[in-house]
């Protein structure tokens, strides 16, 4: 008998007991907000919580996207700045050292950028969340780990109430990144610093849909 | 009782089993002040933060029912949801690969990382390969893993052993880490102090490029989507991220117990982990996939090694809900005392007590489920709600059920509770025993009370005292005080 074989049978004679399992009770709050309902009082919270995890956040209007974009880099000391495909060119216009990630980038040309702009497929208000989907705007994986600085550009219409309302908006079969502030690390004492693999430095921008 | 015809966790292999009685264990940490010290600094933290995220959400007590009742669907339909992952990994170009124990889990990924012709792969903190003793099987094939979570790069570099499921290295201080990072790790820089942000810093120097330089890598998983195939690895540091996108070659060691039947079920856990494990609203990181994704090659090694046995005791297999968040092993007293390494397994605390020795059979772990006072705090924070205290007596019974099974003659305990039984079912030979105490009245004439009993009987007055017997017993006192009005 292959392990395969060997392992079912064990857990079909290990759970012969086991009559009908009542249907799982979820009488916790459902999925509420999903993208394009998000009131003011929603977006503060997002920018409220994402603060909390030292994301750097701004809000403007979609006519000043593009000069918020670039003064946050700038503010950053950051020149070489990896551009997806996809990302709305209206937003990296006045971008100053623009790389374009088309044909994508290697590994080694991603650790020499000094930064990186994308997009996300959605953000959630309650844990200060935002998901990237390596979808349009978003770049790979890689794109948005390997280099020291991250700026994700969040639309008010992306923004969802909770982790339920997120799950239902996300498509299980893409690689989903989930990130809530810049990479961090309580191995130490039990205390939070900041900054260890992942970019160091995180800033979003809310542009008003 | 013994669960017949399933094979538990192997001997000779992994971590799993005590190499010295939990006692004589426990009494070794309790002597190091300093053990101590960064102990109970480090769970007092992590507990205030914890009550504190959870107290944030309403409906905690409702996800947490939903949690556990989820579980407890899986564990009853887990062949079928095995079957239903391994479809949807294979249909989205996935190899799956079935480990019945721990020497075949190893084997599966040593032809894995030969097959790639590499030496050399990166690991995501995991206690399924812990568990397994995956690192020194790949040593012995001459390949060479390098631990990139934080604290098991410490816990690595410092040749020790992990004795906390979150934070491996939770026994050591900023102190001692710089001192190991000085000693083991050739590039770390000579003026390196002791702040956390520094320590972390030169730990990222130390990996990037052997992260930008990995051709294969190992990992576990928290959560694996029976209905689309999908993986999750819940993380902070950013080198699970490193190792789950970068090398060509991804290999995921996951017990068993792991799946979630449906994409839905992400919306309970993703609250209920993160806030009882590192007490965040989120955790920075998590990474999701399903099969072969961005090119990579992807092989799933699903891990039974006594999961199965564990399943087929029905009041202890809800210890198979458990999630890793290790909220348990921070409030429990016993373990904020002695320390991870006192249980000898990969799982220490509340959660440990009752896994291993289930996992290993209760023979090769029998003084566990005794490593507790049963005060229960364990129960109110685990976010599946595992009954710990209940099933730590029920195992307890296994323990004494499996020594009057492998030892001839009967033990000192079950002689003495047969002579008590004896001895309590007559109110006549009651009434003559009750009498009988008064012979104690010889010890504890000093103090007032017993401090030190002769013979075996020193045992129990070894950690406590006893009150010394009184000059009348209840019965006598009741004759005395109510003439005329005898029940016995």
């Amino acid at each position: 008998m292959s392990s395969r074989e060997e392992m079912l049978a064990r857990i079909r004679a290990a759970t012969a007991d086991i009559g009908a399992v009542p249907e799982a009770p979820r009488r916790y709050t459902p999925a509420g907000c999903g993208p394009g309902e998000a009131d003011e009082a929603l977006v503060g919270r997002f920018e409220e919580r994402a603060s909390d995890y030292r994301a750097t956040v701004r809000r403007c209007r979609a006519a000043e996207a593009a000069q918020v974009i670039a003064d946050a880099v700038t503010a950053r000391g950051a020149e070489r700045i990896g551009v997806p495909r996809g990302f709305p060119a209206e937003w990296s216009a006045l971008l100053p050292g623009a790389v374009p990630d088309d044909p994508p980038l290697d590994v080694a040309a991603l650790d020499a950028l000094d930064g990186v702009v994308t997009t996300c497929a959605v953000a959630i208000a309650e844990t200060g969340t935002i998901v990237l989907d390596t979808g349009p705007g978003q770049g790979s994986r890689a794109f948005t780990l390997v280099p020291d600085y991250h700026l994700a550009v969040v639309r008010t219409g992306q923004i969802v109430g909770a982790v339920p309302d997120a799950v239902a908006a996300l498509d299980p079969a893409r690689p989903l990144t989930w990130i809530s502030g810049p990479s961090a690390t309580s191995d130490i004492e039990l205390r939070r610093v900041e900054g260890v693999h992942g970019p160091r430095t995180l800033d979003i921008v809310i542009v008003a849909d | 009782m013994t669960f017949l015809g399933m094979p538990t966790a192997p001997r000779g292999v992994g971590q799993l089993r005590q190499e010295v009685p939990f006692p004589v264990a426990a009494a070794r940490a309790l002597d190091d002040s300093q053990l101590r010290r960064n102990l109970g600094h480090a769970t007092s933290t992590i507990r205030a933060k914890r009550a504190a995220a959870v107290a944030e959400v309403a409906d905690w007590q409702e996800l947490r029912a939903a949690g556990a009742a989820i579980k407890d669907d899986v564990l009853a339909h887990l062949d079928r949801y095995l079957l239903q992952l391994e479809e949807q990994v294979t249909a989205r170009g996935g190899t799956v690969h079935w480990a019945a124990d721990a020497n075949e889990a190893n084997q599966i990924v040593t032809g894995l990382i030969r097959a790639t012709g590499q030496r050399h792969v990166v690991k995501v903190k995991s206690m399924a390969t812990q568990e397994i003793g995956l690192n020194e099987a790949l040593a012995a094939a001459g390949i060479e893993a390098t631990e990139t979570d934080l604290a098991e790069l410490i816990v690595q570099l410092g040749h020790d052993r992990p004795s906390h499921i979150l934070v491996p290295a939770i026994h050591r201080n900023r102190n001692q880490i710089r001192d190991i990072f000085l000693r083991e790790m050739p590039d770390a820089p000579a003026g390196l102090s002791d702040e956390p942000a520094e320590l972390a810093a030169a730990a990222r120097a130390h990996l990037r490029r052997k992260f930008l330089a990995a051709q294969v890598a190992i990992s576990g998983a928290n959560f694996a989507i029976a209905e689309t195939g999908t993986l999750a690895v819940v993380e902070s540091e950013g080198n699970g991220r490193m190792c789950l996108t970068l090398p060509r070659t991804l290999i995921t060691v996951m017990g068993i117990e792991k799946i979630l039947p449906a994409w839905r079920d992400l919306e309970v856990f993703l609250q209920l982990l993160p806030r009882s494990s590192t007490a965040e609203r989120m955790n920075p990181y998590t990474s999701m996939w399903a099969g072969a994704v961005e090119g990579q090659d992807f092989h799933l090694v699903l891990l039974d090694n006594g999961r199965t046995a564990t399943l087929a005791d029905p009041r202890g297999r809800a210890a198979l809900r458990c999630i890793r968040c290790s909220a348990c092993l921070n409030v429990c007293p016993v373990y904020e005392r002695t320390g991870g390494h006192a249980y000898g397994s990969v799982y220490p605390g509340p959660i440990g007590a009752v896994l291993s020795p289930q996992l290993t059979g209760v023979a090769d772990n029998p003084d566990l489920p005794f490593a507790s006072s049963l005060c229960g705090a364990c129960f109110e924070v685990c976010p599946v709600a595992i009954d710990i205290p209940a099933m730590l007596v029920h195992l307890r019974s296994r323990v004494v059920d499996d020594k009057r099974e492998h030892h001839h003659g009967p033990t000192p305990e079950a002689a003495a509770m047969r002579g008590l039984a004896w001895t309590m079912s007559d109110a006549r030979r009651w009434t003559w025993a009750l009498r009988a105490g008064h012979a104690g009245r010889l010890f504890g004439r000093r103090y007032g009370r017993i401090r030190h009993l002769p013979g075996p009987l020193a045992a129990w007055t070894s950690s406590r005292d006893l009150p010394r017997p009184p000059r009348q017993t209840f019965r006598d006192w009741w004759r005395a005080e109510r003439p005329g009005e005898d029940g016995a």
